[in-house]
């Protein structure tokens, strides 16, 4: 089921006489129980995107349906209350400072004037899951940065939301805090079965949590797809830089330098994912064909629960031997592309 | 220069008279000053009730009577106190343009409490789907009370400072018995020991208000 679309959304601000364009023409989908990650340098407009989808701001034009229905339809007091099914964590947390870490966790129940009883035991209970509860009393300035954000997603998921959204909520983090995050985040997704959508300009962020992205660059979705295709072969410039942020994907300069080139040799940048990357296909290669295989680079990155092998393979061999070797690769569930070295 | 025509009593009587007028017109100008500081905040532009007219009619208004100084603001309006009290002397006479002057100055003072709240914590509050008077409530208040407590501490002394003023007028007061005792009859004791009185009072509001306003920052 479709949890969140985006349909042909636009967004201008117009101040003076300046028109922005923030966003143009995005259509997105994001399923039920995805952990839905867009990416982008600052600027790029994701921070609005994702606002979109709870509305706090509006577009220019298209349409967001958000667990199918149409937010543009909506009275003010329907927004509302749908607003309660969508949970937001921040990039500076937004505690009250003035209250307690329980009030704080509190704050979305009382807000829907919930029992005295039923809030205590919510409370306590979302304490309990992101492991704070012997914190109830204390106040946000008492705690670090890391505590903050699990008491910013506790608070976002008392209301019982079927969304959780997450603007750069790493970012102000260590990357140590960050991974006890984003593994909660995990079990959030998990656990509650909530739909997370995750804005961040750290592509680590992505390759640990998100089964699907989006990235963005001059208010455009510019590739979209599921984090193992998008990692295995980013197709635009922007995206191949975020990917080499946490996969080394190049042949490396040194290499480079003293790669012989003959008339009958060939490079090829092999990307295999999932069970295949783990037969042992090379040794096949040069077992079964007349060719023979010089590992330029290779590289092996877990996504997903998956595995990612990059390899720059660089092959020799007589007449249509070559040809031979990599459609046995190709069969093996290899994706070869040729390249000049 | 201990010698003084004026007897304990009166002093007694005019601190009590100084204390009630500050009371009155702050009680009834932080009902006006408040809510009238909360609208300039939620209506001004990006504000979670933007609107164009309140905001353009609110503002100016706060700026027009602020910009009155309270000695002229005083006598300037003595047909309108009438009208209300039935006289233009004594103290609850002076309690009028004391309102006056003072609720748009508590609703700057709490307008700049407000603006200081951490926009995010406002977004937080509409991502959660509350209503603008949740917002206001839940959120704007309890973060901006620490603050708020400082706002009504320094409106508090600009009070005082203008009862004495109400002095000059007959207002009652220890500004009165400065006015007709120490300046007029040249009696120091009466000057200094008004000017004492205002000490104290001051002092004794400024501390109190740093301990709650300290104390509702939690630190």
């Amino acid at each position: 089921m479709t949890m969140i679309e985006m349909r042909s959304i636009h967004k201008t601000y117009k101040r003076k006489n300046i028109t922005t364009e923030a966003l143009k023409e995005i259509n997105l989908q994001v399923e039920e129980g995805d952990i839905f990650g867009v990416i982008g340098y600052s600027g790029a407009g994701k921070s609005t995107l994702v606002r979109l989808v709870n509305y706090l701001e509006r577009p220019t034009g298209g349409k967001v349906i958000v667990d199918g229905q149409e937010l543009d339809k909506m009275s003010d007091s329907k927004l509302r209350a749908m607003k309660k099914q969508i949970g937001m964590i921040f990039q500076h947390f937004n505690l009250l400072e003035s209250k307690t870490i329980f009030d704080n966790v509190a704050i979305p129940l009382i807000l829907s004037k919930k029992p005295k009883a039923e809030i205590k035991k919510r409370v306590m209970e979302l304490l309990e899951f992101i492991g704070l509860s012997d914190k109830a009393k204390s106040y946000p300035k008492e705690l670090s940065g890391g505590q903050k954000q699990r008491v910013g997603i506790a608070r976002a998921l008392a209301s019982n939301p079927k969304i959780l959204l997450c603007d750069e909520a790493t970012s102000a983090l260590d990357p140590q805090t960050t991974q006890s995050i984003l593994q909660l985040l995990k079990r959030v997704n998990q656990e509650y079965n909530i739909t997370v959508m995750i804005i961040t300009h750290e592509m680590s962020v992505i390759q640990e949590v998100c089964n699907r992205v989006a990235v963005m660059e001059a208010g455009e979705i510019i590739e979209q797809g599921s984090v193992l295709d998008v990692f295995g072969h980013p197709q635009h410039p922007t995206t191949k830089s975020f990917v080499q942020t946490v996969i080394h994907n190049n042949i490396p300069e040194s290499v480079k330098r003293t790669l012989k080139q003959t008339d009958n040799s060939r490079v090829f940048r092999l990307e295999i994912q999932g069970d295949s990357a783990s037969e042992p296909i090379v040794n096949q290669l040069m077992k079964n064909y007349e060719v023979e295989v010089n590992i330029l680079f290779a590289n092996m990155t877990e996504i997903q629960e998956t595995t990612l092998v990059i390899m720059y393979l660089q092959f020799e061999g007589a007449g249509n031997d070559v040809e031979k070797a990599i459609q046995f690769l190709v069969e093996k569930g290899a994706n070869m592309e040729e390249v000049t070295a | 220069m201990f010698e003084t025509a004026v007897t304990l009593d009166q002093f007694i009587q005019a601190s009590i008279d100084t204390l009630y007028m500050v009371g009155m017109s702050l009680l009834i100008g932080s009902l006006i000053g408040i809510p009238l500081g909360i609208a300039i905040v939620v209506t001004r532009p990006g504000g979670i009730l933007q609107n164009k007219i309140i905001y353009t009619v609110l503002n100016p208004i706060i700026n027009i009577v602020r910009s009155v100084p309270f000695i002229i603001l005083m006598v300037a309006i003595i047909p309108f106190t009438r009208i209300v009290v039935g006289t233009s002397i004594g103290t609850n006479a002076a309690i009028v343009p004391l309102i006056i002057f003072i609720s748009p100055f508590i609703a700057r003072l709490v307008e700049n409490s407000l603006l200081e709240v951490n926009p995010g914590i406002i977004e937080a509050a509409e991502s959660m789907g509350a209503t603008p008077f949740q917002v206001i409530w839940h959120f704007l208040l309890p973060e901006a009370f620490g603050s708020l407590i400082l706002s009504i501490t320094t409106a508090t002394i600009g009070l005082i400072g203008a009862t004495a003023m109400a002095g000059t007028v007959g207002g009652g007061g220890v500004g009165n018995i400065a006015i007709i005792y120490g300046y007029q009859r040249f009696d120091t004791f009466a000057m200094i020991a008004t000017v004492v009185i205002l000490i104290i009072f001051v002092q004794g509001i400024q501390s109190s208000g740093n301990v709650l306003a300290r104390k509702a920052r939690k630190e």
